[in-house]
């Protein structure tokens, strides 16, 4: 469905992407993901043409972005960073608009209609834009990306500045949106392409770093768990004893504020579940266990191991999933 | 393009800029048309229409470029040109629509001002030709002073920026013609008589359907036209 080719733009010496090459298949929903200043942004302004490439080719549903734009941008519908929305026009105006905009000859009532139903915001329909909270305008965006049934859906960064009830709601409206549709979505969250997409494409410095079903990245993280544990007791008797437990590959305390209990972030070697003989030595030694979480990978820590960088520790950085 | 026309249109109306236009444009001509014909005319002298067609031409150079400043700057700044810029819609249309948009309101409070020569025609006998060819007159500088304002909103996000710099440049263009008078070589004066706008108006104000001024102030427009959406193709490819 779309088919990216060695592209390239350069703005002046710097290269924002830098030979990226990906195809996204039909119904598929591929994350895009990468930190800020990756060149996200950029190579979805190519695809949908706003932006036109240094160098590389793209097609989209068959037809090349720069000889046939017009056919392309047709099978494109595309959620910019900031949703492209007129203050001045109420939903329902503005639909209308984007609607004659895609010369879209679908029936209009019947088409906006279904559309307003699937992104949830028949009760706001006649309200202007100007007034519509954050979510909601969000959800106009993607609105405005599904006029005229594209086959493409493009969508940058759909749940940034939303709240997690709201970005749990468009995560299913994008599932629901892949069974339809050919699905980009760029984030920079890595929980949120785990929870949606089949594939991930991984960038950073305008270079792919991995290109896999999400499955497969996931897995090749599970090896090194990390958990983070709150004790009570004295913390360095308490952190020997962990260091000295087998199975462990690093063990740190953390400078906490608790009165008497201290958190660690405990790392174990690959495939080992330290979890139970942790406990059983805590209780052994009559050290209360009053808190066990897991702690998942984050982006910074999945780029230093795809990419291999020793210089940085991925304990540096902790997220909880 | 038909879809971005009648944004336009509906923008100037709810956003008020359109009336704000209209009562203005009436407002100044309302009062110069009775200064300079009806006091004129009532203190027995022959009315001279060029006068009331210069403080027209010379509100136009003032209130065009507030027809324009938002046309592309806003587009930017609210990101909204993405929008436009990823339809299948080509950047000629997308600038015409715009250009069009503006022309119309200007060209409907002209058509309004107009009625004031209806009531001339029923009290006197005005010279109707002259009338109509100052009138096309005012449309042709009207289409080139709007491509020159939206050629600078297309540079700029903010509409002050675009507002002020595009009122500048269109004094600049009139007054070319005013410094010639003080400049004693030929040449010189022949050049700006060139990019001089108004020195082409003469004619109209005459009565005569100029013809090389029709295509001067038609090619006025298509340049500045052109330049914009260059303005946005090169930002594409940059």
């Amino acid at each position: 469905m779309i088919k990216v080719e060695n592209l390239v733009k350069k703005y002046g010496n710097n290269y924002a992407v830098k030979d990226i090459s990906f195809t996204v298949g039909d119904r598929e929903i591929v994350g895009f993901l990468g930190p800020n200043g990756a060149g996200k942004s950029t190579t979805m302004n190519i695809l949908t043409g706003y932006l036109s490439s240094t160098d590389g080719y793209v097609e989209i549903d068959g037809h090349d972005i720069l000889e046939d734009s017009d056919a392309a941008k047709r099978s494109v519908g595309y959620l910019p960073e900031i949703p492209p929305l007129y203050m001045d026009m109420t939903v329902k105006e503005y639909l209308n608009f984007v609607y004659d905009l895609k010369r879209c000859k679908l029936n209009r009532e019947k088409h906006i209609m279904e559309i307003i139903n699937v992104v949830k915001i028949e009760d706001v329909y006649n309200r202007l834009i100007s007034n519509l909270s954050r979510g909601y305008r969000q959800r106009v965006g993607i609105a405005q990306a599904l006029v005229g049934n594209p086959k493409v859906i493009i969508l940058d960064e759909p749940t940034i500045g939303l709240d997690p009830k709201q970005i749990v709601e468009v995560r299913n409206l994008i599932r629901t949106l892949g069974r339809d549709h050919s699905v980009i979505l760029s984030t920079h969250i890595l929980s949120e392409v785990q929870a949606v997409c089949d594939r991930l494409v991984i960038i950073n410095k305008g270079k792919i770093v991995a290109d896999k079903p999400t499955d497969e990245i996931t897995a090749s993280f599970t090896g090194s768990s990390r958990l983070e544990a709150k004790i009570c007791g004295n913390s360095k008797e308490i952190l020997s004893a962990i260091r000295g437990m087998q199975g462990v590959a690093k063990a740190e305390a953390l400078a906490g504020h608790e009165i008497d209990s201290t958190t660690f972030i405990i790392e174990s070697s690959p495939g080992v579940d330290i979890r139970k003989p942790l406990f059983a030595m805590l209780a052994s030694r009559n050290w209360p266990l009053i808190g066990l979480t897991s702690l998942g990978m984050n982006l910074e820590d999945v780029f230093i191991s795809l990419t291999n960088d020793p210089t940085k520790s991925p304990t540096k950085a902790i997220s909880r999933k | 393009m038909s879809a971005i026309y009648k944004r336009e249109m509906r923008a100037y109306f709810t956003t008020g800029l359109g009336y704000v236009f209209f009562a203005v444009f009436l407002a100044i001509t309302g009062f110069a048309f009775s200064m300079f014909t009806l006091q004129y005319a009532a203190g027995g002298q022959n009315i001279d229409l060029s006068m009331y067609f210069l403080i027209v031409t010379f509100a136009l150079v003032v209130l065009l470029p507030l027809l324009t400043m938002k046309s592309f700057a806003e587009e930017k700044k609210s990101k909204t040109e993405q929008l436009l810029l990823t339809s299948p819609v080509s950047l000629i249309g997308m600038v015409a629509a715009k250009f069009f948009a503006a022309f119309t309101v200007f060209a409907g409070a002209l058509a309004v001002s107009s009625l004031y020569f209806v009531v001339i025609g029923i009290y006197g006998e005005p010279n109707f030709g002259s009338i109509f060819s100052n009138l096309l007159g005012m449309l042709l500088i009207g289409a080139a002073f709007i491509a020159v304002g939206i050629f600078l909103s297309a540079l700029t996000e903010n509409q002050l920026v675009a507002a002020v710099s595009t009122i500048a440049v269109l004094i600049l263009m009139m007054a070319v013609s005013m410094l010639n008078s003080f400049i004693d070589s030929e040449v010189i004066r022949s050049v700006l008589s060139w990019i001089s706008v108004y020195s082409r108006f003469t004619g109209f104000t005459y009565g005569l359907f100029d013809f090389s001024a029709l295509l001067y102030y038609a090619s006025l427009c298509f340049a500045f036209l052109f330049l914009t959406v260059r303005v946005y193709e090169k930002r594409r490819w940059s």
